[in-house]
Parts: structure tokens; sequence; C-alpha cells
């Protein structure tokens, strides 16, 4: 595999050692580096265009208000969205699928409807709707997943009802890497009448998102998992839906009129984006979204795509080792343990060698639970990866072996 | 100035912790304890029950279940060696002295003995919960606090 171009010339950080070593990052499903582009964007933002948006009748603070909305236009053509006005920015994901929760859910669900989510979601996908639920009386049913990390379409088929008034669902496991049949389960949810959103923060960076071939009313994505910085993410919302829902915060900006009798309130994407937002991160993600658009997204993929291939070949060969998440169609994402020595033991020793993974349950303890373990170790790839990250997680993990003394156990 | 390498890395996976890890002593639940407290780690998942039978102010017996890491698994199979036997007060300033050991500078003059092994996770601060948790496990089973948290 041989790069047309060295894509981690353009991340800085990345030339740091770390514990003295070349840094192996591969800890992306967490976070992902920014490039130059994104961090000069943000810099930039300060030093040369910092106003309030959509108040000043002053020249800055008009210029502002042009990146800010351009930087929505941008996000908008990401996603391939029908308008820039169901471009919603949030803190992240998981303000994202909250506000959905808060808005949408509490006008929407009575008790008895049925919220359909999958074993395999993160916390932010489970939790929200364990909140509405306690709130409305509603019930969470939860699509399973066999011992490969897929859903198993069979059983989820009969989850859905004429009760159920939501799909929520992962783009791709953060835990296990598995892509979802998005097309199926949406067209399946339609046929019963209900909404469907997207998580798609561990998507973005690895698929190509057309929100309306994909025909979801919700999509939320984060920044900071997309090159860009964190604090700033996005929910994309069907026009006629946003239209309808009502506020969740309230504050300046997403108003009409105030008065004590009572308030109005403005259009989306205004009536979502309550107080001053988070403006130069809305300008580093516009800026994120433009560095990976030049590679475009189908390159980056193949190339991390190429990356688990090798990994997943390489750490197989090891003994002890077993892989969770072996979905026929997987993402970027390699969940592994290594016989006697301990997720968070393996995570320190490969930290000494220069080797950033992430050890745990990855916020997605019902997967773990599944599977009868309290955690896994995760090596997830970008497009900055190479193989020399993969040469080090392997040589690291034979290390921690011989430290531990288990190379012998099979 | 932390910067963990590999005689750091030497200092914390010493053969006694691997010892402990593979064999850890007092590794029982106890039917007749009086004393029961849980810990949980909810970053990790590291959960843990310590077990204690008291004889007037003495710890008579002390046991401990669960699962974790190396270096949790290891503190707690240590850590029961060290307060069998002992008084109240002796474990409450031994928890007190081990908690300082982890987190900052060893108080002078204590003598750790075997304890001593676990100052290595001092250069590894996201570990020293996972040295720490059966000790606050201990020290609520004692005091009669609900389930520990490190995290």
């Amino acid at each position: 595999m041989s790069l047309e171009r060295n894509w981690a010339a353009d991340f800085p950080i990345l030339a740091r050692p770390v514990r003295g070593k070349r840094l192996a990052y591969l800890d992306n499903a967490a976070t992902t580096h920014k490039p130059e582009a994104v961090i000069e964007a943000e810099r930039s933002f300060y030093r040369e265009s910092n106003a309030n948006i959509h108040r000043g009748v002053h020249w800055l603070s008009q210029h502002a208000t042009d990146l800010y909305e351009g930087a929505r236009e941008r996000v908008r053509g990401f996603l391939n969205a029908a308008h820039a006005d169901e471009i919603i920015f949030t803190r992240g994901t998981t303000e994202a699928i909250n506000l959905v929760a808060w808005s949408w859910g509490r006008v929407n669900l009575q008790a008895g409807d049925e919220i359909v989510i999958t074993a395999m979601e993160h916390h932010s996908n489970i939790v929200p709707w364990q909140l509405l639920c306690a709130q409305t009386g509603a019930v969470l049913k939860v699509l399973p997943i066999d011992d490969a990390g897929q859903l198993q379409l069979e059983a989820c088929e009969q989850l859905f009802g004429p009760r159920t008034r939501l799909l929520a669902i992962g783009h791709v496991s953060n835990a296990l890497g598995t892509i979802n049949p998005l097309a199926r389960l949406i067209a399946r949810a339609r046929a019963v009448g209900a909404r469907v959103l997207v998580d798609g923060a561990q998507a973005v960076a690895h698929l190509p998102v057309d929100v309306q071939a994909l025909d979801c009313d919700f999509y939320a994505f984060s920044g900071h998992k997309l090159y860009g910085p964190t604090g700033i993410g996005v929910l994309y919302g069907r026009r006629e839906l946003l239209t309808a829902m009502p506020p969740w915060q309230g504050g300046g900006d997403m108003i009409l009129t105030v008065a004590f009798e009572g308030s109005t309130w403005a259009e989306p994407p205004a009536r979502f984006e309550a107080g001053t937002p988070n403006i130069a991160g809305a300008v580093g993600l516009a800026a994120a979204i433009d560095y990976l658009s030049g590679i475009g997204v189908a390159a980056a993929a193949a190339h991390q795509d190429a990356l688990l291939v090798q990994a997943t070949d390489e750490i197989r060969r090891l003994p002890g080792v077993r892989i969770y998440g072996t979905a026929e169609h997987k993402s970027a994402i390699l969940s592994f343990t290594v016989a006697g020595i301990h997720p968070h033991d393996l995570g320190t020793i490969l930290d000494s060698e220069g080797v950033a993974i992430r050890a745990g349950h990855h916020c997605a303890m019902p997967v773990m639970t599944r599977f009868g373990i309290p955690g896994t170790a995760r090596a997830s790839f970008a497009l900055y990866n190479d193989e020399r990250d993969v040469a080090a997680l392997i040589a690291a993990i034979r290390k921690a072996q011989a430290l531990f003394g288990v190379e012998a156990v099979a | 100035m932390s910067f963990a390498g590999m005689s750091d890395l030497r200092e914390l996976y010493q053969e006694v912790i691997f010892d402990h890890n593979r064999k850890p002593r007092n590794f029982h639940e106890m039917a007749e304890a009086d004393r029961v407290a849980d810990g949980h780690n909810p970053l990790c998942g590291d959960q843990l029950t310590v077990y204690l039978r008291l004889a007037d102010d003495v710890v008579a017996d002390v046991s401990f279940i669960g699962h974790g890491c190396a270096i949790s698994t290891a503190s707690a199979s240590l850590m029961t060696e060290a307060v069998k036997g002992r008084t109240v007060a002796e474990i409450e300033a031994l928890f007190h002295d081990v908690h300082a050991m982890l987190t900052d500078a060893a108080p002078e003059g204590r003598d750790f003995g075997k304890l001593q092994v676990l100052s290595g996770v001092r250069e590894f601060p996201a570990r020293v919960k996972c040295a720490s948790l059966a000790w606050h496990t201990l020290h609520n089973a004692l005091t009669g606090g609900g389930t520990a948290r490190t995290e």
C-alpha cells in the first residue's frame, strides 16, 4: 500500500514523540487529530474575524455571521441535505441526540409508544432515550446482535410494530466497527410509520453520507471525529419535523419576540441554537470538511480499510488474541483481547511504546455485557495512519506478552 | 515531570505484581464475614468485594473476590496479606499512608514492606485508581460507607 500523498505531514501533533517514541496514534474512534488547515482556520478566525453573530450592525459581526452561515452550507453539502436550515450546530453528537429526545420526543411520544435502538449503541444513543422513556412512559426495544457483532435481522424485523415511533441507530459501532444495514432497517421503520435518527459519530470520517438517499429524519455527528475541533457537532433534521418541534433551550438568538406575557420562536435552525454558539468551532469544522473532501471520504476509507485488513491479519497470528466485531461490513475499528493481559495493563504497556489505543468498555457497556467481558483493547485507524503504526501495534503487543509471560497461551 | 519509559514500566510491573495477579491470595468469598463492601471503577469496569471478620478490634480474617487488571488484583491481594491481624486503627493509618504513597509521596519513616511495589503507579496517573480501589473498598468496609468508587 503506498500513499499518493503523505497525509500525516498535514497533522502537526504527529511529529511529536510520546514517551520518547514515535507516536503511533490508534485512538481515532475517540478523537482524531487536526490538520494544519483546521488549526489555522480557528486561529485565523480569532485573529481576523472574531465578533458575535446575527446581531451586530458592524462589519466584523456581519463577516463572522457570513463565516458561520458559510460553515452551515458546507455541512449541508457534506451530508447532501436539501436545505441549509436543516443543519443545526450543537456541541457534538451527544447534544444533537439529546436535542431530539427533549424537543421531538417530549411532544411526540406517549405512554406505551416504542423506541427501537440496537444492542451495540454508544451510551449517548441509549441514555437520552431512557430519560425520555422515564418522562413519557415510552418503552425501549433493543435489536439483538450475533456473535460477530452484527444485527440479527430476522429477530430485528419482529421488534417493529404499530407502536414504534422511532428507530435510533448507530451508523457504525464504536466498540465493534460494524457498519449497520441502514437501508433495510430504515425501510422497515418507515413501513410502520416510525421516524429514524442515525448516530453518525463513527461514520462520517469513513463513509460518504447522503441523508436524502438514506431517507433518515435525523443524522447526528461530532466535528472532532472528523479532523475538526472539539465542542462542535451537527444535527441534521428534516425541515418539516424541525419546523414543528418546540425549542429545547431558551435564550438569545432562538426567539422572534419576547414579552413577559409570552415569547415566540425563531424558525429553525436558530430556534435550536440558543445563546452564542461555538462560532470558531463551526469555522474549524468547515475547514475539516474542506480538508477531508479534498482527499475524498471514499479515498480515505479505502486507505483505512486496507490498514484494518492488514492489522486484523497480523493480530490474528498472535497467540491468545480474540477479536470482537467480525462483521462482514466493518469500518476501521479493531477491538480485541489478549489472553492473560487485562485491557488496561495492555493499554499502559502499549503506551510506553508510543502506541495510543483505547482500553475499556468504550461507552458501550451493553456490548461488553453481551460478550461477557469487562472491556477490550481498541485500535482505530484514520487517514494519517500507515503500516508503521500497524507494525508498532503488533510489536508492542508482543512486548506485553513477553512481559506478562503469556506468549505460550493460545 | 512524569515521563514513563521502559524503566518506569518495570517499576510498575514487578514480579511481585505478576505473582499476585496470577495467584491472588485470600481470593474467595467469606460466609462468616461481619463486614462486606463492594468497590467499582466505572471507567474501567474493575469490580471487587472485600470481606472482613473482626475479633474485637482486630481483623481476624480478610478476603476478596472480583475482577480487574493486574495492578488492581495484585493491590487487593497484597492488601489482604498486609492487614490480617492488624487493629482497625492501624489499618486506617495504613490506608492513609498507602494513599499518599500512590498519589503523592510516601510518608517518611513508614516501612511498607511488600506494599512498596505499588509505589510504581505514581508515574502512571491513569492507573492510580486501579491500585487504590481495593483500599477504598476496605476503608468503606471498616467505616460502613457504601460502594467505593474510584474514577
